[in-house]
């Protein structure tokens, strides 16, 4: 008999939901090294994986582990790798060489208290700007924030369909929180879930050229031993993928990288609105942070103030357009994250007037009470 | 005067076949060794009759490592340091593939150290060829961890006061089940050596020691490209399944010890693999 997914209700851990979102996305390889606070995600995948045919492999450290699913991807499995902050460092290289060989394959960042060593017990949210600029140079990259085990569950399935779809590096921006919260989690069937497949080149291997992205900028992906003898290249490369290091083909390369991802960010982004139609003060949130920010709305609506909350889900690319809209209806902005100020940075270069934007800021490991919000909201 | 120049016709090298002829000419300088290990390595896929779809090179950054860019099989020249790592994934993903690693020892030993002695202990199913030069090439001739004692490079102006690792040794003891060493003037040896690594499982080693005029002759006033290549020669011995231990390199005057060292059988990580996945989807 088949093995299947865990189809039906659970009562579930963050991290057990996102492994098992990635074996209904169709992950058949995962490389890792053990870390906490992710390291249950490696657990649940190595328990489960093989009786799906797949393969966990623990690799040396974590610069292997990155290339480990880098070269599994390009043999056409689909691949991921799970760590948290100290491991995502180690792994920055190599997610630029995913982005500059369009290989699709997931990260997830389970993130603790940071720098370093930090807290590697304790909830973080300092590495938003890592995931996006952490390699070197200039590229664009597709980060997820889920703020519940249903979403670790669901974006995880979501990350493997956007990493297919644009050959690209996704990564899934946890927290500690979420990631060993526990509560209930609904697994639709199989045959319910949504799956994108990487396009295959449908010309003759002589016709063939593996970088030339055209329509909707992402090229077709052949395998390898599939006989299309494909070269890839680190190195700033031309249309059939060989060295060219000159500045118009670097230009075009990475103008492409680059466009593939914000052309289409329209159909990327996502977050969600409650109570904003109205609203006078706007929270923007994410992660488990949204959940403290959703009570202090709600709390304050009973208290008659008209709060909203924007809570992003892609992190990158962010909703510049759509908080400058909202920005102009409102008369405070207040962004609470277990950070010193990443996003509301973003937010600042989202809007056009000088509207007030509040941090509500915390960084010794702890998450940030409603209450806490809410005081920031109150202060004149 | 009008000079007439013949063209020649336009002879095919019959080796072309596996090579990406339109990226010609190559980097290498006149004299570096790197192309007669390459052409070993072909001249191995010719005489065995291997498809070209059955093989994938990876290979890491450095001058050994534009080997993936010119051979015309599914070729990925990665980040410094991580082919090994990249190869074992593409060899999971594709056990029926010859997934040969080619690089530096820049690249495989000091950056991918971790990598190398990892994949030798798990016996993992790859062909490593490592060209050393005792030097960094590409970066202009800093030394590594072949750099002989006393030998001077970019980095070690005064003469390099450590010591380097004797790489078969070091292959042998973290695990590798096939272990061998030429240098590029055994081009027939070396040849045999990568069929047999091609035609097994596991884990294979192969040292080429390798001119770099550039980067190490020079410095080392061992000469030109051809004075550099006579060394060798002269000073090489084939020592067939000698201990590795005794098969370290000593600099100037001392032999270099060729062969191949070890061969072993135990079960790769491949057939283990296949072996438990089995056994897991039983249960
Ligand atoms: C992470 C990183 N560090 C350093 C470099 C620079 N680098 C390029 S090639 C190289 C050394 C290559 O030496 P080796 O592997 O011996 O190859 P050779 O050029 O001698 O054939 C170095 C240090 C790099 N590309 N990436
Ligand atoms: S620098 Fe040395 S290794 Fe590199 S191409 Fe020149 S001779 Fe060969």
């Amino acid at each position: 008999m088949k093995t299947k997914i865990l189809a039906g209700t659970h009562y579930m851990l963050g991290d057990h939901a996102c492994a098992e979102g990635a074996i209904a996305a169709g992950c058949r390889f995962f490389a890792g090294y053990p870390i906490t606070p992710s390291t249950e995600i490696a657990e649940w995948i190595a328990r489960r994986l093989p009786k799906f045919g797949g393969v966990y492999i623990q690799m040396e450290d974590e610069l292997a582990s990155m290339a480990a699913i880098i070269g599994a991807s390009c043999g056409g499995i689909k691949s991921m790798t799970a760590t948290s902050g100290p491991g995502m460092s180690l792994m920055m290289e190599n997610i630029g060489l995913a982005v500059m060989l369009e290989v699709p394959c997931v990260i997830v960042n389970v993130q603790r208290g940071a720098p370093s060593t930090g807290l590697p017990t304790l909830v973080g949210q300092g590495d938003v700007m890592q995931a996006k600029w952490g390699s070197h140079g200039d590229y664009e990259i597709v980060a997820y924030a889920p703020n519940s085990c249903q979403e670790m569950f669901d974006l995880t399935v979501e990350a493997f369909n956007t990493a297919e779809k644009y050959r690209i590096p996704v990564i899934i921006l946890a927290d500690e929180a979420v990631g060993h919260l526990r509560e209930k989690v609904v697994i639709p069937d199989e045959k319910e879930i949504k799956i994108v497949e990487r396009e295959k080149p449908d010309v003759s291997p002589e016709e063939y050229l593996p970088y030339k992205g055209d329509g909707n900028l992402v090229p077709k992906m052949a395998l390898a031993g599939e006989g299309y003898f494909v070269h890839m290249t680190g190195l700033t490369h031309d249309e059939r993928g060989y060295p060219d290091i000159t500045g118009e083909a670097h230009e075009r390369l990475v103008r492409r990288l680059i466009d593939k991802i914000q052309k289409n960010k329209e159909k990327i982004i996502k977050y969600e609105e409650i109570e904003t139609d109205d609203a006078e003060i706007l929270l923007v949130s994410y992660g488990i942070t949204a959940r403290s920010s959703l009570k202090a709305v709600q709390i304050l609506r009973k208290e008659g103030i008209k709060a909203g909350l924007f809570r992003l889900i892609t992190i990158w690319p962010f909703p510049y357009e759509r908080i400058e809209e909202l920005s102009r209806k409102v008369s405070k902005i207040v962004v609470p994250e277990i950070n010193s100020g990443q996003i509301r940075g973003e937010v600042l270069k989202a809007i056009k007037s000088n509207l007030p934007v509040v941090g509500v800021n915390k960084l010794g490991g702890d998450l940030i009470t409603p209450y806490e919000i809410i005081e920031k909201v109150k202060e004149k | 005067m009008k000079v007439e120049i013949k063209k020649e016709k336009e002879v095919k090298h019959h080796l072309s076949k596996w090579i990406r002829e339109d990226r010609w000419p190559h980097i290498w300088c006149s004299g570096c060794g790197i192309g007669i290990a390459m052409s070993s390595m072909l001249y191995a896929f010719e005489e065995l009759n291997l498809d070209p779809k059955e093989i994938a090179i990876v290979s890491g950054i450095g001058c050994s490592g534009r080997v993936a860019g010119y051979v015309k099989v599914d070729s990925y020249h990665t980040t410094h340091g991580r082919a090994i790592p990249f190869a074992i994934g593409l060899k999971i993903a594709k056990p029926n593939m010859k997934v040969i690693v080619f690089s530096g020892d820049g690249d495989l030993i000091s950056i991918g150290g971790n990598h190398f002695i990892h994949a030798a202990r798990r016996n993992f199913d790859l062909i490593c060829i490592c060209v050393n030069n005792f030097n960094y090439g590409m970066t202009g001739g800093q030394f590594g961890p072949t750099t002989p004692h006393e030998a001077i490079t970019t980095t070690t102006p005064y003469g390099n006061f450590e010591y380097p690792f004797n790489l078969p040794y070091l292959a042998a003891s973290a695990g590798a089940t096939f272990v061998a060493r030429w240098t590029v003037l055994h081009a027939y040896y070396l040849r045999q050596s990568i069929k047999k690594a091609l035609k097994r499982k596991g884990f294979s080693f192969i040292e080429v020691i390798s001119p770099c005029p550039t980067g190490f002759g020079r410095p080392n006033k061992i000469g030109e490209a051809i004075d550099e290549m006579k060394y060798y020669k002269e000073k090489s011995v084939i020592k067939n399944g000698v201990d590795p231990k005794e098969a370290e390199l000593s600099f100037r005057g001392g032999n270099i010890i060729v062969g191949e060292f070890i061969e072993v059988d135990k079960p790769s990580y491949i057939e283990i693999l296949k072996e438990n996945l089995e056994k897991i989807k039983e249960v």
